[in-house]
């Protein structure tokens, strides 16, 4: 994942305007608005989050007014306008799920993490929030994680674990890689 | 054992690949409809199959499809309904996981009768994994000839493509997801004018859920009137049924409309019972928006029938004593959970959920919610219950788009059959306040059902 700061210029990599220019072609002339979407995926794939520079270029490429990516990116849930965890938890909080047990998972994400709701860990690993119904309800509790969001089902207090230390490593991993 | 008509293969390996999934005679539907039969013809057949939109509503699919304008020279769309944000419902997740091609093949039956050369599959942004699957199976479609120009020589063109949404519940909602789909924020349109008429980039368009969608398939393979002989009366075929909450077996399962509520919940072909060997409580029917009903009532209608799996058995009794089949997502509530704390986290989804746009949703829902937060945590007042019923009475019917009724029912709902408990909460403030969970026994025990 690419690191960006709130005020820093992005540009587009080739392989990302590629991406782009293939997702345009799937609507009618002068249609690309409804692109917007798709797009801002990809960049929150390559950036972890959309940052008003991000944003801004995504409008000059679509040939958008900057507000309306704003208004767009401000409308869905999904997309992240402030830095996460290079990890982000995002646990199921609704009903049917709660009803298997999501709560008390949700408690212990925050007790093992060590920070509340949507704050990100000191070393900037992770973060995690409460999303709603996933459709998975049967499979619960259950969390994803993006940007590919891969799923983890019937979730219990030992899963949990598991799962933040192999992330942890997974992480480190990638560090001695990358310095080698 | 049920008839399966949309999972009959499902548990052959390799499903999801164009190549088994063809073997096992998949694309039958395509060529029989694009070599045989016209538009209209496809058309008649859905008709006469009685097939009903299981996206919640339950319009005919048929009748919805004849609607369709048809001005020349102006591009027709057909959209796919993949949004699945409906609490308790996961069938379409499930469906385009693990057999894909089914809903590819519909797409390009529904199609075809609908006069459609480009067509989207709106899927939820956070099935990313589906999404990957979708774009693999179109690919392969591609190649085999049953996408793009020409299909099959039959000089049909067809472009197929897979459109992510961003994480909002109310693009479920079909005129919010095109607003989605067009790039723009998800807000409800006014109807008229329907989308049939100018729906995206104002051309005529249908929306259709992907189940209904995947149906069209044993539908043309087998004719309408087949399907129809399947059910009973106006509900008629199988079901994708999304079974959740405290149950044996969650999961999936396809049912023929017309299993009686209580052969689902406790025969082993289907969730197994309820879970722990605990009592069942409440059901929520048809996911998370239509009304709760206490055991005895979905075992059985007030007059002392069985209930069936249909549109019209659960319904029976109105609002009073019946619900709806809606999405099919099917929640059991055993019997120590908390009707007042689910109701509560309904109305918070709800509440998250609204679009803003009208005022008696906006402001309603979350009036709901904090009412119904005070009287979970032991902060609510007697006169609170019936404020519930009132705002929610004020939401229902006064809004641009259902998302309101669906918010009003759930509450209404609860307190029409599970009074005791909200009062309950009420008169022991200081217990309410430290129960964390709301697992513990409180409500009187429950009659045991036969
Ligand atoms: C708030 C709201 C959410 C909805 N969510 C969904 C959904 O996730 N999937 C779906 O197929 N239909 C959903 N619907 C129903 C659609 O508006 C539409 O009726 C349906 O897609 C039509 O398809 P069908 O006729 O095949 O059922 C929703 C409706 C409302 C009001
Ligand atoms: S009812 Fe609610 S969700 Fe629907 S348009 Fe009005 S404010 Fe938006
Ligand atoms: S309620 Fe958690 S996935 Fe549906």
């Amino acid at each position: 994942m690419l690191s960006v700061k709130h005020n820093e210029p992005v540009e587009f990599t080739e392989e990302m305007l590629g991406k782009f220019a293939e997702i345009v072609a799937r609507y009618p002339e002068g249609r690309q608005k409804s692109a917007l979407l798709p797009i801002l995926h990809e960049v929150q794939a390559v950036y972890g989050w959309l940052s008003v520079p991000a944003m801004d270029s995504v409008a000059a490429y679509l040939n958008l007014e900057p507000i309306e990516v704003y208004e767009v990116a401000t409308f869905y849930t999904m997309f992240f306008l402030q830095p996460p965890g290079k990890f982000v938890l995002e646990v199921c909080r609704t009903g049917p799920c709660c009803l298997v047990g999501a709560e008390r998972i949700m408690a212990h994400i925050e007790q093992r993490l060590g920070v509340k709701e949507g704050e990100v860990t000191p070393d900037g690993l992770f973060s995690w929030r409460g999303v709603e119904c996933m459709a998975a309800c049967g499979y619960g509790p259950v969390l994803q994680i993006g940007p590919e969001y891969t799923f983890y089902e019937n979730l219990t207090e030992e899963k949990i674990d598991k799962l933040i230390d192999e992330l942890k490593n997974k992480a480190e991993g990638r560090e001695l890689t990358a310095e080698s | 054992m049920a008839r399966k008509l949309l999972l009959t293969h499902i548990d052959v390996p390799g499903i999801q690949t164009f190549d088994v999934y063809r073997q096992k005679g998949g694309y039958r539907a395509v060529e029989k409809a694009l070599k045989t039969l016209t538009p209209d013809e496809v058309v008649e057949e859905v008709k006469a199959s009685g097939l009903r939109g299981r996206g919640g509503a339950g319009f005919p699919t048929g009748m919805k499809w004849s609607f369709l304008a048809k001005p020349e020279g102006v591009p027709r769309y057909l959209v796919c309904n993949a949004d699945e944000s409906e609490p308790g419902t996961f069938k379409d997740r499930y469906l385009m996981t693990h057999i894909p091609h089914a809903l590819i093949e519909g797409m390009i039956v529904s199609s075809y009768a609908l006069g459609a050369n480009t067509s989207y599959i709106y899927v939820r942004g956070e099935m990313m994994p589906q999404i990957r699957i979708l774009e693999r199976a179109i690919a392969e479609a591609k190649n085999a000839g049953f996408l793009g120009k020409d299909i099959l020589g039959t000089g049909y063109n067809l472009e197929l493509y897979v459109q992510p949404g961003g994480g909002a519940y109310i693009c479920g909602e079909e005129t919010a997801l095109l607003e989605s789909l067009e790039g723009k924020r998800g807000n409800p349109r006014i109807k008229p004018p329907f989308p049939a008429v100018s729906g995206l980039y104002n051309c005529p368009t249908v929306v259709n859920n992907v189940e209904s969608i995947a149906a069209t398939v044993p539908i043309i393979n087998d004719g309408g009137a087949e399907y129809a002989k399947i059910g009973v009366g106006r509900s008629t075929g199988t079901k994708l049924i999304s079974a959740g909450g405290n149950v044996n077996k969650p999961g999936v399962y396809e049912i023929e409309l017309g299993v009686p509520v209580e052969e689902f919940i406790y025969s082993d072909e289907y969730c197994g019972g309820i879970a722990n060997g605990k009592r069942l409580k409440a059901v929520v029917a048809g996911g998370s928006s239509v009304p709760i009903l206490p055991a005895n009532l979905i075992l059985k209608t007030l007059n002392g029938e069985p209930r069936l799996m249909t549109y019209e058995s659960l319904a029976d009794g109105g609002f009073q004593s019946g619900t709806m089949l809606g999405s099919g997502g099917f929640i059991a509530f055993d019997e120590d959970q908390c009707i007042v704390r689910n109701t509560w986290n309904f109305s918070r989804f709800y509440h998250h959920e609204s679009c803003g746009q009208c005022s008696p949703c906006r402001e309603g829902t979350g009036w709901l919610e904090k009412v119904l937060h005070n009287i979970e945590y032991g902060h609510g007042s007697s006169s609170d219950i019936d404020l519930l019923v009132n705002v929610a009475k004020n939401i229902e019917g006064n809004t641009i788009c259902p998302l309101g009724d669906a918010a009003a029912w759930p509450v209404a709902s609860a307190i029409r059959h599970f009074r005791d408990e909200f009062e309950w909460h009420v008169s022991h403030g200081q217990e309410a306040q430290h129960r964390n969970y709301g697992l513990a026994h409180y409500a009187d025990p429950l009659e045991p059902v036969a």
